[in-house]
């Protein structure tokens, strides 16, 4: 690639340099890091500290190992915390799949298909993503309430298998537009049907993109906070984010440590998915942009 | 492909006899209507979603917006009586104040902090996955509940940010409950989730040809020199389209000041966020009339910001053809 010619004479001292300046830069990015990872880390610390010792201590080492915030933050609300886990596990996976039917079915026909309207629904498309969700939250709670779906999982899953999420479409229209045409051309001179190489061709290519769609659904829907907080109404439907909101509201300056470890318990799944599917995550930004 | 383009050739002859050719284009309609209609049953969920959850939703909350709409009972139209309170709506008023100032300060610190780690780290560091992902994760979580308690302690009284004050000498205050302060802790948030930019960025200068800099340094160019006349014109594409993306995003921020104020925009609505206040009058009090004329006015808001930035960038945004 790029390839630096140097004068012979000076090569040794300047990599002496250079490898100096490389240090001064690894020891600056790893200081910057820490920073940025402080809280995170301290917050996972502090969630094995009497609560009297996180007011109190800024280091990352207990003074007393205290795990018993995890079983009390577990009890510490109306229903015991897995409850609320597996709510957020029902309302995550059907947003998966959701959105992988959804937007994987209407992403092929702006990819792959002419029809009547194409470029104007393409443009309400893209416009749609830019939609805040404050602005259809009232009308969509006023139908939900009319057909009885308040407090249910509905209005959670149902959005994502109308392909709602405009984000997704456009990922993977991005993706399925690089796919070979050569391949989905023989397979219908072949006679295949529409749903076939769909099914049998741009599906299975496009696992890349239905990963990174898998992803991103799961990590923004586990921690969407506004809508599931308008959704869902009594406790025994809580996901975790309503449930630990619950839980700062009604805790003192007492309960952080048990608060803490719940926290810690809700933000470990994201980290576990932002951990196996980095490569997915940092493709997914660097081409549309989505956070 | 090749394959098939050599096949076509044997097939036209046939294809040449005129009723053979009335034939093709017979199936070639039915070819078009078959796709047509493909077409709309792969989009029948999108179509569906438009009419009920993204698109009829916008008109419907337009008309809510001229009536008072309370979800019991019957609702009137009021005219522009919502609106007109708008312009009245001391609250209001300040929640747009605290919303701007928000965006406004955080966007360009965030965007300039992911602008200048993307150039640090492109210039092929060691271990660049392993910053990148250090940095980017707290873009995933900054959103979450759990992140917004963190930082309710984290600038408490007794929290993490005074405890580490405190080895100094120095006796901190309460940030989040102190009203001068309490919003610079949600643009401290802000900023902290720099790292989805950052990676655009990353993105955007490995498209930078190596050679300009190396024609530049010839030239006798310094770095700095090198910054404003190569990179940055070079990268205003990317700048743009990340300018554009964070005054979106961070317009709707909701959770954040919900959860460091307990849900109250406190102390004295110095957090209270447009979306917040918007969320207190329609699920809080249910006027969701004037709710849904709240949202229309941040669908303008948004609207324009994103119309203003793409005219502007037609002063300064280079696409390099």
């Amino acid at each position: 690639m790029a390839t630096k010619t140097t004068a012979p004479a000076t090569t040794q001292e300047r990599s002496r340099a250079a490898r100096t300046r490389r240090l001064i830069v690894h020891i600056g990015l790893i200081g910057f890091g820490l920073i940025m990872l402080y809280p995170l880390l301290w917050m996972l610390a502090s969630s094995f500290k009497p609560t009297e010792e996180i007011f109190r201590a800024p280091g990352l080492i207990p003074e007393t190992f205290h795990p018993s915030n995890y079983t009390e933050g577990w009890t510490a609300l109306q229903f015991p915390f897995h409850h609320y886990l597996l709510n957020s596990a029902i309302v995550v996976v059907g947003a998966i799949i959701g959105n992988l039917i959804g937007c994987s079915m209407a992403a092929y026909a702006f990819a792959r298909l002419e029809f009547r309207g194409k470029r104007l629904f393409f443009a309400i498309m893209l416009a749609t993503i830019m939609l805040p969700i404050h602005v259809v939250i009232v009308p969509q709670y006023i139908m939900f309430a009319e057909i009885g779906w308040i407090n249910t999982f509905l209005p959670l899953i149902v959005p994502k298998l109308l392909a709602t999420d405009g984000f997704f479409i456009f990922l993977m229209v991005q993706f399925i537009r690089g796919l070979p045409k050569d391949l989905d051309e023989a397979a219908r001179i072949d006679g295949c049907g529409h749903v076939r190489i769909f099914f049998q061709i741009i599906m299975p290519l496009s696992l890349p993109a239905l990963a990174t769609t898998a992803i991103f659904t799961f990590i923004w829907t586990w921690n969407d906070f506004f809508s599931q907080l308008i959704f869902l109404t009594s406790p025994d439907m809580y996901t975790v984010p309503v449930a630990l909101r619950t839980f700062v509201d009604s805790s003192s300056q007492t309960s952080w440590g048990p608060l803490f470890a719940m926290s810690v318990i809700a933000l470990g799944p994201v980290f576990g998915f932002f951990l196996a599917g980095q490569k997915y995550l940092v493709k997914g930004i660097a081409t549309t942009g989505i956070k | 492909m090749s394959a098939l383009l050599q096949r076509r050739p044997k097939a036209d002859p046939v294809a040449a006899a005129p009723a053979a050719r009335t034939r093709t284009r017979a199936r070639n309609q039915g070819a078009k209507q078959r796709e047509n209609l493909a077409a709309y049953g792969f989009l029948a969920p999108w179509f569906v979603g438009l009419l009920f959850i993204t698109a009829g939703p916008l008109l419907a909350s337009l008309y809510f917006s001229f009536t008072d709409y309370n979800l019991i009972g019957d609702h009137s139209w009021v005219g522009l009586e919502n609106y007109s309170r708008m312009l009245e709506d001391e609250r209001l008023h300040n929640s747009l104040r605290v919303t701007f100032t928000y965006v406004f300060v955080s966007v360009p610190l965030q965007l300039v902090l992911a602008l200048a780690l993307a150039m640090v780290l492109d210039r092929g560091v060691r271990g660049l996955p392993l910053y990148r992902s250090v940095y980017y994760l707290p873009s995933l979580l900054g959103g979450s509940v759990a992140i917004a308690i963190l930082w309710r302690q984290v600038f408490g009284a007794n929290g993490l940010i005074n405890q580490v004050l405190g080895f100094f000498g120095i006796q901190g205050e309460g940030w989040v409950s102190h009203p001068d302060y309490a919003l610079g802790t949600l643009i401290v948030l802000n900023v902290w989730t720099f790292g989805a930019p950052m990676v655009i960025f990353l993105a955007g200068l490995r498209q930078i040809p190596r050679m300009y800099y190396e024609a530049a340094s010839v030239d006798g160019a310094g770095p700095l020199h090198k910054f404003w006349h190569i990179t940055v014109p070079l990268l205003t594409p990317i700048i743009f389209f990340n300018l554009v993306l964070q005054i979106i995003n961070a317009f709707q921020t909701f959770t954040q000041a919900f959860i460091v104020s307990g849900g109250t925009g406190g102390p004295s609505d110095s957090t209270m966020f447009y979306t917040l206040y918007l969320y207190q009058r329609g699920f809080g009090s249910f006027e969701m009339g004037y709710a849904s004329a709240m949202a229309w006015l941040l669908l303008m808001i948004i609207g324009g910001f994103t119309a203003v930035n793409f005219l502007a960038s037609k002063y300064w945004v280079f696409y390099g053809d």
